[in-house]
């Protein structure tokens, strides 16, 4: 009898005819079916205020203890109520996010984080990216996605739109390029014409040769490799011009960068791309408010983005997801902000998301005992774990096995949200 | 046992920013012993780098209307990068470099908060220069890169642009913002691990109070000074227990103070954080990673006499600086070339080895960006990502392309330099690897290098062949893996 370990371990050639493939098995053809699938991650850097993107508009507590930076309920652009009757609405800023919502293209998972929350961003980063919370300095839940593709690898198998690499790409065998400017992912030569060409010839043969007792060396050399190895796909993004006006946030051109290489169809499966500047201990609001000005960004961009891809029929091939390392406090601060806190919320979006909110509110109570919430009372207690929402896009979308590449069985039947 | 020259570029490149042709003269008369001294002791050399600004000789900046480094952030880096390449005192930029990645605060947040002009006034303003006297962050740790630890960790707690950065200025009795506490342990000292939640509330209520005050004469005024002041009526007054011991008695609780003399209790936490033995171990493994090797772990041995040093020593850098440049370990090869050069190293390095005649450093600021570093700016309150952290492909090709740029604007002293070894292409490689002292090449990369002089054509070391070949051949040795390490 072939078990599911045996699969794993042996690939696919192992199996022959007429064995019954079990329902997983008919998951993974399905997901590895699909031509040209994308995701592209959202990385909320800073700790979002989930209290702040999704509000539970009638707990009398989140005024009470959010005075200052609470979104008024007349603001709030209602969405309707989760499965606990919860009503709840978006930022008022997320018209477009609405929007989507309205057409069954945007989930929101509430609630999502995990046991003994890291109030850390360091610590939080490295537990999101390996999906590890036990030993968290490992590879990434994506690069260990990427080190399972057969070889030979495109070179822009997957896309980081930063200048360093995050810890969720870190792989042991495939070399993410970092790309922060398309326009400036280029090879300067101080000559010109046959001698640059010979210039960019010998650079890369010179980073070809593989040392074997000087691994440092040979991952620099690896990146050379790849930098040149990918220039001239990068380039050809460049090229791209979309019908839409994207905003000029960083990223809204990110973003469009993002669009141009899926319309160029350059072969790319994974995009990181990241809005930064979510430590609101200070100042969320108000005048000049760091959180409005965060979420228009926001809005912008990933309506531009949608409204794109929507335009040219590729909506169906792209999932977005969004994360933050932590949410904030229950409670604010004295400086029109909140700190550090737990659970936050994940969005979900693309032509093929079964829309809708997915979990349950918390409650922001304060009674010590109020199971939603945790630290006294202080910080929103997770409902989801975050590696559920990574099984279902390893299973439903990546086509490959989260048991496997989470080392451990996080799938939730309910949580189908693709 | 490498050459007297090799010895002196390895620690100038580790104790400095590579050797110029003058430094390695200088140095090169020395014995290590001396030659570290001469490092630690910078004290020596008049601190007068910045007047050679704009003199003919040094490498040029690049001035839009006035040159205004104490006020323009992108003068400020400009200034930073000219004295990493002329400094005759390069360990305190080393130094400088290393507290400001340790103490990490980002220009930018300080800007939102109080605009452009005096945002680089609170992070890179000389206080000489400075109409109301301010002394910027960068400033201020230059001036305490060597001192006392436990010195230097007192005056960021104080500094404006830190109040600023990590919300302290917000910080009250009604409200504690946990912010500048939590990090003063996370980052600044002990680590993960050696504190718990209660330890961020705790230090919190600790630092109620120290708040930032801002002065002005006038509405027009276009200096406002910017000093830390103790806000006693916003001082939470009562005891604050810790999990690890706050004084020598081992006892962990800050007693209840008057709120007058409440300030006593953050000078109280920063001496038990500076003083606690997991700080003074993650103080000397940083050193060690920064200074010694980066891939080659500590000896726990030397952890440990040198956390005990420090601790006896009244946390003096210094010391523990001189202590481990002279230590057998940094002289060591086996420690050469283990460490990933950060972008200022690499871009300071390139001017001082391949020159800098006409060149300006506003080009290696613009590309630095894309290298990843950005001075005043580091990424977060953790600092650059070290190590391989530096390296990606777009990071490498704004390496490559610095050097292209480098080594194109410097053609003509190249050529010059280098027309007495031009009879041959093996004596112009061997020149150049000598001159630029990368990382031992293998075979297989040595003949590529040498296939490349020789790949357009027979060798004749003419002029028209020597301008295109040596740009050529520096632009890939300086853009190679090998020359990356330092």
């Amino acid at each position: 009898m072939m078990t599911r370990r045996d699969f794993l371990r042996n690939g696919a050639g192992a199996f022959t005819i007429g064995m019954a493939a079990p329902s997983f098995l008919t998951e993974l053809a399905h997901a590895q079916g699909a031509a040209s699938r994308s995701l592209v991650v959202l990385y909320f850097g800073g700790g979002n205020d989930a209290l702040s993107t999704l509000i539970s508009y009638n707990d009398p507590f989140y005024y009470s203890r959010r005075p200052t930076i609470a979104i008024p309920a007349g603001n709030v652009l209602q969405i309707g109520s989760d499965s606990s009757k919860v009503a709840l609405g978006l930022h008022t800023q997320l018209t477009g996010l609405r929007a989507i919502f309205d057409e069954g293209r945007l989930g929101i998972i509430q609630r999502t984080g995990y046991e003994n929350s890291s109030r850390s961003h360091f610590q939080g980063q490295d537990i999101w990216g390996s999906a590890n919370p036990a030993n968290p300095q490992t590879l990434g839940w994506l690069g260990r996605y990427l080190d399972t593709l057969p070889a030979p690898v495109n070179p822009l198998v997957a896309w980081d739109a930063l200048r360093e690499i995050p810890r969720a790409l870190f792989s042991d065998h495939v070399s993410v390029p970092a790309i922060p400017s398309a326009a400036s992912y280029t090879y300067a030569s101080p000559n010109t014409g046959n001698e640059a060409a010979l210039e960019r010839t010998y650079a890369q043969r010179i980073a070809s040769h593989v040392p074997i007792d000087r691994p440092h060396l040979a991952f620099v050399n690896s990146n050379i490799d790849a930098a040149m190895n990918t220039l001239d796909k990068v380039a050809l993004v460049t090229k791209y011009q979309s019908s839409l006006t994207y905003p000029t946030s960083g990223l809204g051109q990110s973003l469009k960068t993002v669009a141009g290489a899926i319309s160029k169809n350059v072969g790319t499966k994974v995009f990181w791309v990241q809005l930064g500047g979510f430590d609101t201990h200070a100042s969320q609001v108000g005048t000049n408010g760091a959180y409005p000005r965060l979420m228009t960004e926001l809005n912008d961009a990933v309506l531009a983005f949608y409204n794109d891809l929507r335009s040219q029929g590729l909506l169906d091939q792209v999932l977005l997801t969004s994360f933050s390392e932590f949410g904030r406090r229950a409670y604010e601060n004295g400086s029109v902000g909140c700190d550090h806190g737990a659970a936050g919320l994940m969005f979900v979006l693309g032509g093929a998301v079964r829309g809708g909110l997915y979990g349950t509110a918390a409650s922001l109570n304060p009674d010590p005992k109020n199971p939603t919430l945790e630290n006294n009372g202080g910080d929103v207690h997770y409902e989801t774990d975050f590696r559920s929402v990574y099984a279902r896009i390893i299973d439903g979308w990546l086509g490959a096995d989260s048991v496997s590449l989470l080392a451990g069985d996080f799938r939730k039947p309910d949580l189908k949200f693709i | 046992m490498a050459s007297r020259d090799e010895a002196v570029k390895h620690l100038l490149r580790r104790a400095g920013f590579g050797a110029s042709p003058n430094e390695l003269e200088f140095y090169s008369e020395l014995n290590h012993r001396q030659a570290v001294d001469t490092l630690v002791d910078y004290e020596q050399f008049d601190d007068d780098v910045d007047a050679f600004i704009g003199v003919p000789g040094y490498v040029n900046v690049t001035v839009r209307g006035t040159f205004s480094p104490n006020t323009v952030i992108n003068d400020a880096r400009q200034r930073w990068l000219f004295r990493m390449v002329h400094t005759a005192r390069p360990l305190q930029e080393k130094m400088t470099l290393f507290w400001h990645n340790h103490f990490a605060t980002a220009y930018s947040k300080v800007a939102g908060a109080y605009g452009a002009s005096d945002a680089t006034r609170m992070m890179a303003a000389k206080a000489s220069e400075d109409p109301a006297k301010l002394q910027g962050q960068v400033e201020t740790i230059r001036t305490l890169c060597l001192g006392s630890f436990r010195d230097l960790v007192i005056a960021m707690a104080k500094d404006p642009a830190m109040l600023v950065w990590l919300d302290g200025r917000f910080n009250t009795k009604q409200k504690p913002q946990e912010n500048f506490g939590r990090e003063l342990m996370e980052l600044f000292s002990m680590g993960v691990g050696f504190y718990r939640e209660s330890d961020v509330y705790a230090a919190a209520r600790v630092f109620t109070g120290w708040n930032l005050r801002r002065t002005t004469t006038s509405r027009e005024d276009l200096y406002p000074v910017y000093e830390f002041v103790y806000n006693a009526a916003a001082h939470d007054a009562a005891a604050k227990t810790f999990t690890f011991p706050i004084y020598p008695d081992g006892s962990p609780t800050i007693p209840s103070r008057s709120a007058d003399g409440g300030m006593q209790d953050g000078i109280d936490l920063i001496t038990a954080v500076v003083s606690y033995p997991p700080t003074a171990r993650r103080l000397v493994t940083r050193l060690w990673n920064s200074f010694v090797s980066e891939l080659n772990p500590p000896p726990e041995e030397l952890v440990a006499d040198f956390a005990q040093a420090y601790l006896n020593h009244n946390y003096d850098l210094r010391l523990l600086m001189r202590s481990m440049l002279t230590s057998g370990n940094f002289r060591s090869e086996a420690n050469y070339f283990t460490k990933y050069s950060w972008p200022a190293e690499f871009v300071a390095r390139g001017l001082k080895e391949v020159g800098w005649t006409g060149f300006s450093v506003n080009d290696a600021v613009s590309q630095m960006v894309n290298m990843g570093q950005v001075l005043y700016e580091p990424p977060d309150v953790a600092g650059w990502e070290q190590g391989a952290g530096w390296i990606s492909t777009g990071g490498m090709l704004a390496r490559m392309n610095f050097a292209s740029q480098l080594s194109k604007a410097q053609v003509t002293n190249l050529v010059n330099q280098v027309r007495p070894y031009s009879k041959t292409a093996d004596a112009v490689l061997s020149y150049f690897l000598d001159r630029l002292s990368p990382s031992p090449y293998e075979d297989a990369s040595y003949n590529d290098l040498r296939s490349y002089l020789l790949a357009s054509g027979a060798w004749t070391g003419s002029d028209a062949q020597l301008r295109v070949k040596v740009p050529g051949l520096v632009h890939l040795i300086v853009g190679s893996a090998e020359y990356l390490f330092v």
